[in-house]
């Protein structure tokens, strides 16, 4: 049954050839982007004791790089960063502190029983 | 990129009822709850390996020595097979979102092609896996018939320093967990290859181009971003960290 008075965004989400092309060339943008950083993680954890670099910098550029191949592949592949903003921080931030949450215990329980057994398992 | 970010509607409008403030379909906004509490689960158990990690920090395998390994060769390349999958699991996902690009314009024959790339990715991707699998059960001598020394769910023998000739026992964690989140991504893979298999097929059928837009490809497309997205968190927090 069709009813007049629903909205249908899902008739709303088309464009037209040109602008076809210019989100074709973002796509093509961001696969390049994410190819190199790619490469540079594998890069870096195959090189890293060799070049020697301090392992806990080399960590966190680990996590840098992932979360800035994370957020393109959010905001730009998932359309994400093109959503109306409420639904972008609405779903992005409760998961933020939850896991950010669970992080911070995890980590301080982990450290904790380091100290208690090193290598029991 | 014409989204619904760029369109300015006023506040009251949006939230004094008769449509969605999120401006978004129904179907949508549900996938979007479904990969929320997805990535809670995906979130915990890396959360949880983070946790093991730092337990036993003195003792964790580095997996750029047990992962070493490539099809066909037995030349010693750390984390190459894996980096070959996250390239393939990436591109997968760059054919998906022409895909979805294809659809907004209407285009039928470019979904289906972007499509059908998207499915042989994942496919190739799943096959991967299971040579990985293959690979990490043989242990560090790589074969597969000595039962005795298999890293399995309840022993490990891919410690630090380990060799071929002389496996050393490590944290039991480390096989569990390599079996338990590649396996539950791997789940995931093969279920969004299906998805993307069944709606390829409607779209051949010209089932979305009598419904008027082609949002079922969105949505299976967001389902196989999100399994694009935590290979990412894997590759950095299972195999380089």
């Amino acid at each position: 049954m069709k009813r007049d008075d629903v909205i249908e965004y899902s008739l709303g989400a088309t464009h037209s050839e040109e602008a076809g092309k210019a989100i074709r060339k973002k796509i093509y943008f961001v696969t390049a982007l994410l190819s190199i950083i790619t490469i540079l993680e594998v890069a870096l954890g195959v090189f890293w004791t060799s070049m020697g670099l301090p392992w806990l910098a080399v960590k966190f550029a680990f996590i840098a790089l992932t979360i800035l191949k994370a957020g393109y592949i959010v905001m730009v592949f998932m359309h994400l960063g093109e959503e109306r903003k409420m639904l972008k921080y609405f779903i992005l931030i409760p998961y933020a502190i939850f896991i950010l949450y669970l992080l911070y215990l995890l980590f301080v329980e982990a450290t904790a029983l380091t100290t208690i057994s090193a290598t029991t398992f | 990129m014409a989204g619904e970010v760029t369109k300015n509607i006023d506040q009251k409008t949006l939230w004094e009822g008769g449509r969605s403030p999120f401006s978004v379909s129904y179907g949508k906004m549900m996938m979007w709850f479904f990969l929320i509490s997805d990535a809670l689960t995906f979130g915990s158990l890396l959360a949880s390996l983070g946790f093991m990690k730092h337990k036993y920090v003195d003792v964790w395998p580095i997996s750029e020595q047990v992962f070493t390994h490539f099809p066909f060769t037995h030349a010693h390349l750390p984390l190459m097979y894996v980096a070959f999958m996250t390239f393939i699991l990436i591109i997968s996902s760059v054919t998906m979102v022409l895909a979805v690009e294809a659809g907004h314009r209407m285009d039928r024959k470019g979904v289906t092609f972007w499509l059908f790339l998207t499915v042989v990715g994942g496919a190739i991707f799943v096959g991967s896996q299971a040579w990985e699998w293959m690979t990490f059960i043989a242990g560090p001598d790589g074969d597969i018939s000595t039962w005795a020394d298999n890293a399995t769910l309840t022993q490990n023998y891919y410690g630090r320093g380990f060799t071929a000739e002389l496996p050393v026992l490590g944290p039991v964690q480390y096989s569990q967990f390599f079996f338990f989140v590649t396996g539950f991504h791997g789940t995931h893979v093969l279920s969004g290859v299906i998805i993307n298999l069944i709606i390829l097929l409607g779209v051949i059928k010209g089932k979305y181009e009598k419904v008027g837009h082609y949002e079922m490809v969105e949505k299976v497309g967001l389902y196989w971003h999100f399994v694009d997205l935590v290979w990412v968190f894997v590759f950095t927090f299972y195999y380089l960290v």
